[in-house]
């Protein structure tokens, strides 16, 4: 069923294209309100398979100080789900990639998630990843999801145990998310032979494709596990490149190669 | 129910790296807790360390100008000089079961981390504490109380720099450092099985409260009443009531200045449920689901959210929830210090004004027992600097 889903597919072609998709992370209204849209609508023409919105929250507990003060500074600009939702609504047409949402689970319980499945599905968001709403407390909301609205989308960690992983596969998502470090985003990652092994065991047990985040910050780290990743997120390495005023499309290069 | 809710409260609302931990938690609370080995070293620490049984006192000088009987459980008198030392030894205790070495935790007003590093040290384990910025430069001699004890405390700059950004660094410090090291929650709050945990180790207050009252007036009280800031104190002294239907139960929230448009602490009373760090619960919150700054007079009772079972106290009616302002609190702080010579932490000072300030009737004749949470020393640089706006509230009771 999971086949459906454009996050599937899009991976799917990016890997039988013989190279890795390639997921950007921008937290919504970054680097500024104005120049948000742009900057997506720019990773998007430069190859962008997925993009992932960041949905500000005040109490960001899974994420290093690059994304919390990106958070920060958004949540000050007035960004909300109704903006972001607006926005997508005007430009998702113009968009190739697919579109997930991410972010804590408190601003989508009070937008309501029956609400929020419609409106996501409306203005064409194909998945949700939060990082507060494991598997048990992600079960009242996987049906309204699954019939009607974007997919949930699991994130998963080196210390996650093997019947865990198989709990979560039998939610057949578009795609998994491994937390690449035993830490928060932003942290380096350390790639050792602990992370091939988990890699190896998630590609085992879902039958979706597989993506890395967390701590990635250039390529060089991939060398040795990039034959078991079928997509790569980065966040707070992109957050930092915009802060610089550097291009989208210059970073997306630096990843495309 | 679902495993850790109290009704629709509760639950376990945390990154999928910290399920690991709080399982391994969740299981070591049922394997090591009851057994015998642990039950005795607890009770050895409580009687020779925390210095418990801590009494029930009768208050008589305020009780007859009041009209009823005042009656205190004197949590000020544990070590540390307050209730969550129950808290923290237990927590060490069950830690070094499970071959922790050590200890993690968070603290506003820097209480629970004096309480976690005096735990620490007694046991010799290792502990580090985080503080939000703002907090370390208010509280400076808490910081040199924990530093002389061996804690390692480090400032958080992160967000509004205070408790809950602290709790915000402590569990990403867990998520990292989970191997060796136990968070020592400092409130009945947060993730399944913390709730339920500080509970457990809480309830000795009720417990102690329950066969001293009707020890010292034959009957249980009428009314049992706790400030509320995550709500530890409350539930402790709660729990062991609350299959007594005629006790009414009563936790004061902190109302601030009770200017409109201030910030307080009165998360039951005026909040709305929803997610904060990793439980389901009432919370100071905009409507869009982004976390209000909390204030109060009462360091300790400065947080945006509160334990999850007080909300589902609140929900089933078996406890009632007031609000006192600062002033209230500050006007019962001097009240008790100058009738009775005991000087009450200003978060204690909430759950007596709620009494003592005229504005609750209470039927004459009736048992009050307060949870004198902790003591006020630590509070006399805010007192002296509130005391001028205040005036002088000590002689009309
Ligand atoms: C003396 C005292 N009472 C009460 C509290 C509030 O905490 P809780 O609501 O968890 O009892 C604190 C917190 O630091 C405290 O120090």
């Amino acid at each position: 069923m999971h086949h459906d889903n454009i996050l599937t597919s899009k991976i799917q072609g990016a890997v039988s294209s013989g190279r890795k998709a390639l997921i950007p992370f921008v937290t919504a209204g970054f680097p500024s309100r104005e120049a948000f849209w742009d900057v997506i609508l720019e990773l998007d023409g430069e190859g962008a398979d997925i993009i992932e919105i960041g949905v500000p929250f005040s109490d960001p507990v899974a994420d290093g100080p690059v994304v919390e003060n990106a958070s920060i500074r958004s949540l000050e600009q007035g960004i909300n789900l109704d903006w972001i939702l607006e926005g997508l609504s005007e430009h998702r047409r113009s968009l190739q990639a697919g579109i997930v949402l991410m972010g804590y689970f408190n601003p989508f319980l009070q937008y309501g998630m029956q609400r929020l499945a419609r409106h996501g599905k409306e203005t064409g968001v194909n998945g949700l990843i939060i990082p507060d709403l494991i598997l048990e407390e992600a079960q009242p909301y996987l049906e309204l999801l699954q019939e009607h609205g974007p997919a949930y989308i699991p994130l998963v960690g080196l210390n996650t145990a093997a019947e865990r992983l198989q709990d979560y596969a039998r939610l057949h998502p578009p795609f998994v998310y491994l937390v690449s470090v035993m830490g928060i985003t932003g942290t380096r990652a350390g790639g050792d032979q602990v992370l091939r092994d988990k890699l190896a065991q998630v590609q085992e047990t879902f039958d979706c494709p597989v993506a890395l985040g967390f701590g990635l910050s250039s390529r060089d780290q991939l060398e040795h596990i990039i034959d078991l990743v079928d997509a790569v997120v980065v966040g707070s390495a992109l957050l930092t490149h915009l802060d610089e005023g550097k291009s989208p499309g210059q970073f997306m290069r630096s990843w495309l190669v | 129910m679902r495993r850790g809710y109290f009704g629709s409260f509760g639950g376990m609302f945390v990154p999928e790296l910290l399920v690991p931990p709080l399982t391994e938690l969740e299981e070591a609370v049922v394997r090591i807790v009851p057994d015998k080995k642990f039950e005795q070293d607890m009770d050895r620490i409580c009687r020779e360390f925390v210095g418990r049984p801590t009494p029930v006192y009768h208050c008589r000088n305020l009780s007859r100008e009041l009209g009823f009987e005042l009656f205190l459980k004197r949590e000020d008198l544990a070590h540390t000089g307050a209730h969550k030392i129950n808290n923290t030894v237990g927590q060490a205790l069950l830690a070094r079961h499970m071959g922790k070495t050590c200890l993690l935790a968070e603290t506003g007003a820097g209480q629970h981390g004096v309480a976690t590093a005096t735990a620490a040290a007694m046991l010799g384990m290792d502990c580090i504490v985080f503080m939000g910025a703002l907090d370390v430069e208010r509280q400076s001699i808490n910081v040199h109380r924990m530093e002389l004890m061996g804690a390692r405390v480090e400032p958080v700059q992160s967000g509004t720099r205070t408790l809950k950004d602290a709790i915000n660094a402590a569990l990403r410090h867990w998520i990292a450092h989970q191997q060796d090291t136990h968070y020592c929650l400092g409130s009945a709050v947060g993730p399944h099985p913390f709730p339920l945990l500080v509970r457990r180790l809480q309830s000795v207050i009720g417990r102690e409260s329950r066969d001293q009252m009707l020890e010292l007036s034959g009957s249980l009280p009428d009314m049992v009443v706790a400030c509320v800031g995550g709500g530890s104190n409350a539930i402790g002294i709660f729990h062991p009531f609350v299959q007594d239907r005629q006790v009414q139960l009563v936790g004061v929230e902190a109302g601030g200045s009770g200017n409109p448009g201030d910030y307080h602490s009165a998360t039951l009373s005026m909040g709305s449920p929803g997610v904060l760090h990793g439980t389901h619960t009432f919370l100071l919150q905009t409507a869009e689901g982004q976390i209000m700054p909390s204030h109060s007079v009462a360091p300790g009772l400065d947080y945006p959210g509160v334990g999850p079972e007080h909300s589902f106290l609140k929900d089933s009616g078996r406890a009632r929830y007031a609000v006192v302002h600062d002033h209230e609190a500050l006007q019962a702080f001097r009240l008790l210090s100058r009738k009775e010579g005991i000087i009450p932490a200003l978060e204690s000072a909430h759950a007596l004004a709620w009494a003592t300030s005229g504005k609750e009737r209470i039927k004459p004749g009736s048992r009050v027992l307060i949870n004198l949470s902790g003591r006020g020393d630590k509070d006399l640089d805010i007192v002296r600097g509130q005391m001028s706006h205040v005036g002088d509230g000590v002689s009309d009771v």
